[in-house]
């Protein structure tokens, strides 16, 4: 079957900066497809080829069966034939109406009553009751977020697309609504393009990750395998260089969280809104590796592990564990010679739970 | 008191302005949004009643509207009467007189409404049209309404095309401007007085009604 979604279409800028979009969302329904890298990458470039708003100068673009570009027969479908919600990185909220009025604004096609129950319907889903008659002035940054967002789903759109949807607000207010976010989209069970720039924010809302960089996708596919196995530097350096990989939450008390990954239990700092599953990173400057028992020490978290491969980088070495879930480690040569570590050693691996970064994943 | 050629200016000027809002509104949506490289051409047309000399203006349009031109003879044809000399070769070269005058704030007033509006509602359905008459209509209203104003004003002041194009016929061509140059050549200096009095009383008042109602309401209006 094709994917629901296919994007391989180009645009060329005056100037020679070139983006190329190459991905795919495999099915309909909810997902949400990261478009991720640094600034300057094409993130947005390729986001406004989705929506229509910039015409691809080579390749095609369709979903659910419908051509949406082709730029070799000279086919463009404009934004408002793409059934589509787009919310940009400022929101643009129409400043001149109501927020009740903005909600309404793309339900032009609907009877007067239908249109005030769609309204109502989403006023009290992105809870916004009392602020229907405020204009956008009025509202906090987190509201206007909720009803810039509230006015993309109005129409019910097939497909969701946010540019950097959370970056304009506090870093408080972020946090919270990144969860809510993600509830929010898979309740309304619509597929989702976002772009971001933040790690913690793809890994918290994304199923899918398109990682760009210099305005071509170096990699794509669902999160786990892109981050596990990097397929060129250049997307190693844009993921960081750190493990992330996912586990189950067990437990959380006293400000300590304990996540299970694989066979081994890990103890981090709770950072908040915890759900079932959480993204475990962690660098590998932080992991330190001895040989033989553990004898007394501050370190939370100790993993028997083997060493899988061992990877020179100038005076550092690149270790490879394997605590039933891959983990790198970074020690000097000097270490690595002094403990005789090889490979197929059987080593400890340790851990502060200060060092270990969650991310909330459902 | 010549209060023929007072009415026939406000005419003259308010059909002038209601030419200029439909000519003028497509014109500067297209100055203000289009990427094609020769913009600049068409800017530098639409500003050239700016710096022309009325009377190299009212030239060429004399020329152009004469018996011999394409257009003299197909207008006499089809109305039995030149356009030289008439209301409507007059109300033709006023309109092109004060372009520049509508379509620059026009413009100016589209090009500062926030593009990422525009794409938004777009993107929610609503067609381009609809978008300009729900979106950029409501925020760039001071600006359209400045447009019109100076359109109007600019029209009942204009003296040298008028001349030009118009020739000074009482009731049909002979407008406010030229009625007071008309008794000052006359001596009639008591008469020029009261007209040009009027005549300042008039575009004094359009000014302060229009800069008050901007200031009174600042909040963009909504047409739909």
């Amino acid at each position: 079957m094709d994917p629901h979604l296919t994007c391989a279409a180009e645009r060329r800028f005056p100037g020679g900066m070139r983006v190329e979009a190459r991905f795919r969302i495999p099915e309909p329904g909810f997902s949400v497809t990261v478009l991720f890298g640094p600034s300057g990458s094409g993130k947005t470039t390729a986001l406004r080829l989705l929506a229509g708003l910039e015409r691809p100068d080579a390749g095609h673009i369709a979903c659910g069966g419908t051509v949406w570009a082709d730029a070799g027969r000279g086919r463009h479908l404009p934004p408002q034939a793409r059934n589509l919600g787009f919310l940009s990185q400022a929101y643009d909220l129409f400043p001149h109406l109501s927020l009740a009025a903005n909600l309404a604004y793309g339900l032009g096609g609907l009877p007067a009553g239908a249109r005030r129950d769609r309204v109502a319907e989403l006023v009290a889903l992105l809870g916004l009751d009392g602020l229907e008659d405020r204009q956008p002035a009025q509202l906090s940054g987190g509201q206007r977020q909720r009803a810039a967002l509230g006015r993309a789903l109005a129409p019910r759109p097939a497909l969701l697309l946010l540019d950097e949807p959370l970056s304009a607000l506090d870093r408080p207010t972020q946090l919270r609504l990144r969860r809510d976010l993600r509830d929010l989209l898979r309740r309304l069970d619509v597929p989702t393009v976002l772009v971001t720039h933040d790690r913690a924010e793809a890994l918290q809302l994304g199923d899918r990750l398109v990682v760009m960089d210099g305005g071509r996708v170096c990699q794509e596919g669902p999160i786990q395998p892109v981050f596990d196995r990097p397929t060129d530097p250049a997307v190693a350096r844009i993921l960081g260089v750190e493990t992330v990989v996912l586990g189950g939450v067990v437990e959380v008390s006293g400000g300590l969280a304990t996540v299970a990954v694989g066979e081994a239990r890990l103890q981090a700092p709770d950072p908040g809104s915890l759900g079932l599953r959480a993204y475990v990173c962690i660098r590998g400057e932080d992991v330190l590796v001895e040989r033989g028992e553990p004898g007394p020490s501050t370190a939370r978290n100790r993993l028997a592990a083997r060493i899988v491969s061992l990877q020179p980088e100038g005076p550092l070495v690149r270790l490879t564990l394997d605590a039933g879930f891959p983990l790198e480690s970074v020690v000097t040569r000097q270490a690595c010679a002094d403990l005789d570590l090889a490979e197929g050693e059987a080593v400890t691996a340790l851990l502060k739970a200060s060092a270990i970064h969650l991310i909330p994943h459902d | 008191m010549d209060w023929e050629a007072l009415r026939l200016s406000l005419r003259l000027a308010a059909l002038t302005t209601l030419a200029l809002l439909a000519l003028g509104l497509p014109l500067a949506y297209w100055l203000a949004f289009t990427r094609r490289r020769w913009k600049f051409l068409v800017e530098a047309v639409v500003g050239l009643p700016l710096v022309l000399p009325p009377t190299v203006l009212g030239f060429y349009l004399l020329v152009a509207m004469g018996s011999r031109s394409p257009l003299g003879k197909t207008w006499t044809a089809l109305t039995g009467h030149p356009l030289a000399f008439s209301f409507e070769g007059l109300l033709a070269a006023s309109i092109l007189y004060s372009l520049p005058f509508t379509v620059q704030p026009f413009a100016a007033a589209f090009a500062a409404v926030d593009r990422g509006l525009i794409e938004a509602s777009w993107c929610l359905g609503v067609s381009r049209v609809r978008t300009f008459l729900r979106v950029v209509v409501p925020l760039s209203w001071a600006g359209l309404l400045t447009g019109m104003v100076l359109s109007f004003a600019h029209t009942l002041g204009e003296f040298g095309v008028v001349l030009m194009v118009g020739g000074d016929l009482p009731g049909r061509t002979r407008t406010v401007s030229i009625a007071v140059f008309d008794q000052v050549q006359a001596l009639d200096y008591a008469a020029a007085g009261r007209t040009a009095l009027l005549l300042l009383g008039v575009s004094f008042t359009v000014l302060a009604l229009v800069y008050g109602l901007r200031r009174a309401q600042r909040k963009p209006w909504t047409l739909i």
